[in-house]
């Protein structure tokens, strides 16, 4: 069971805000998914086994890329060629 | 003969959230061709908004490899189209550039997400367009619509360009009001990428034929059960009986992983969801965040104001779903439920060479009438299989109830697209004659 500060707890490691009157809404319906997903403690198996596949790796060599103009074309915020963020501390 | 497409459709259902007046084309296969691509495909010189707020105004600087071979083909990219933001919806409601219509029924909607390809080419503004499928969104609109949709093997079209909603799940697919034209736009588009790393070098280069004697046809009864209309299972084993009048055989198939494979769906692509739509942050690109916040308050703020509801609900469930303390209870058991289902489509393709059954348990919905995300998730009961499995499917019309269209869903082994295109076109052929 999930409840009102669980759902708020979630929002804030997912960086979505949610306002206080969406809350509950947000925590009946994820409480109705939730009921659903409990059909997966009766999935049978173990974890995956390795499937036997190889990661392929290309050599690192250098290929044309963006131009600088074109990085930041849509960015909204810049400056001398950079690309203006929020703080961060 | 190269030119230029004058394009000014009648855009009375909503399909279109960019239209291009003009569209360039050259000599090819598809020289001329007007062709309308779903709008989470990335588009040279074309905004590209995955139907959301936070991209509105995204003009991409390079091309999809799959746009980049339409134009190659001689294709007039005409438009690009509305689709459930970012791909999140089974109705096409969801885009925030509002819902739409169903050119069968304007009060219906056309399915999703891929419901505004499927619109443009059931009106007749385009003959083909493309989609993309993550868990029936290019098969839902083409039965919704009344048109053909093929969801291809994963890793056989390049998502290089797409802009990812769950990896592990979606392919780019041709849609049209034909068998054969989905053929076609699938021969152009399916062709190796270095750049998508899931990829195989297996191109498509197929003319469909409508010999199958002796196929066999896997009916599997999960496909048949509790939640199908019973109309549309009737429309859908009458098609059956079309292809048995053929020369194919019907073998009774079992997938018993089918119960878990909603959930299993759902647990995976809100974890793959939670992760790729990280990068939302009105940083690089999409309307500017507020520089004089701190990061999380800014970054939260957009995120609240510029996503949907059902995107910031699916994103949040990824985010529970692989949390500490939960990740082996949802998504652990999700991966063990998705190998137990590849499995199970394994052994029926043994018995059968291709599987048969409703693409949707029902006709179109009502606009509005899936308010409840759980009652949504549960009409993509008889898409996802094909997803999670990776294996190939096409929805093709198969007749009509209360007037609204029937999809015949045909799923093949991996690799055999080219088998299930045959199936449908000889059913096509068989009732249009």
């Amino acid at each position: 069971m999930i409840t009102e500060s669980d759902i708020e707890h979630i929002a804030e490691l997912a960086d979505i805000g949610i306002s206080k009157d969406e809350v509950p809404e947000f925590t009946t319906q994820f409480n109705a998914i939730l009921d659903y997903f409990e059909v997966l403690d009766t999935v049978e198996g173990e974890s995956a086994p390795d499937a036997g596949a190889v990661n392929v790796f290309r050599d690192d060599e250098p290929r044309p890329g963006l131009s600088q103009e074109e990085a930041l074309a849509n960015a909204g915020s810049t400056e001398n060629g950079f690309i203006k963020a929020p703080r961060v501390m | 003969m190269a030119g230029t497409l004058e394009f000014s459709p009648d855009d009375r259902y909503n399909a279109f959230i960019t239209t291009c007046s003009t569209a360039p084309f050259t000599d090819g296969a598809l020289a001329g061709t007007a062709i309308a691509v779903k709008d989470n495909i990335s588009t040279a010189g074309i905004q590209t908004t995955c139907g959301s707020k936070i991209l509105k105004g995204y003009v991409p600087p390079y091309d999809a490899y799959v746009v980049e071979l339409l134009r190659q083909a001689g294709a007039a990219i005409v438009g690009k189209t509305n689709m459930d933001e970012f791909g999140m919806g089974t109705t096409t409601e969801t885009s925030a550039f509002g819902p739409t219509q169903n050119p069968a029924d304007p009060s219906r909607v056309p399915g999703g997400s891929s419901g505004g390809s499927a619109a443009a080419v059931a009106a007749g503004l385009v003959p083909m367009a493309l989609g993309t499928d993550t868990g029936g969104s290019i098969r839902c609109p083409a039965a919704f619509c009344g048109i053909v949709g093929l969801k291809p093997t994963y890793g056989r079209v390049s998502r290089y360009g797409l802009i990812a909603y769950a990896n592990s799940l979606e392919q780019i697919g041709p849609m049209a009001r034909t068998v054969e034209d989905v053929s076609r736009l699938m021969s152009v588009i399916a062709w190796y990428d270095p750049r998508d790393s899931t990829m195989l070098d297996r191109p498509y280069d197929h003319r469909p034929t409508a010999e199958i004697k002796g196929l066999r046809v896997g009916i599997p009864e999960e496909y048949f059960g509790e939640g199908v209309d019973p109309r549309v299972a009737e429309s859908v084993r009458d098609a059956i009986g079309v292809l048995e009048g053929l020369g194919a055989e019907t073998v009774p198939v079992s997938i018993p992983g089918m119960r878990h494979a909603l959930a299993a769906y759902y647990v995976i692509c809100t974890s793959e969801a939670s992760s790729n739509l990280a990068r939302f942050d009105g940083v690089r690109y999409g309307p500017a965040v507020d520089t004089r916040k701190s990061w999380h308050e800014a970054y939260q703020d957009l995120r609240q104001e510029m996503f949907g509801t059902e995107v910031r609900r699916r994103i949040m469930l990824g985010t529970f779903a692989l949390s500490a303390g939960y990740a082996g209870r949802y998504y652990a058991k999700a991966q063990v439920a998705r190998r137990n289902i590849k499995e199970d489509f394994e052994r029926a393709f043994c018995d059968a060479d291709i599987i048969a059954g409703p693409t949707m348990p029902t006709t179109a919905f009502r606009l509005g009438e899936k308010s409840d995300p759980l009652s949504m998730y549960l009409s993509d009961i008889l898409t996802v299989p094909a997803n999670l499995a990776g294996i190939p499917a096409i929805s093709v019309p198969c007749g009509k109830v209360d007037g609204l269209p029937v999809g015949l869903q045909l799923m093949g082994r991996q690799f055999e697209d080219e088998r299930v295109v045959d199936a449908a076109y000889a059913y096509e052929q068989e009732v249009r004659a």
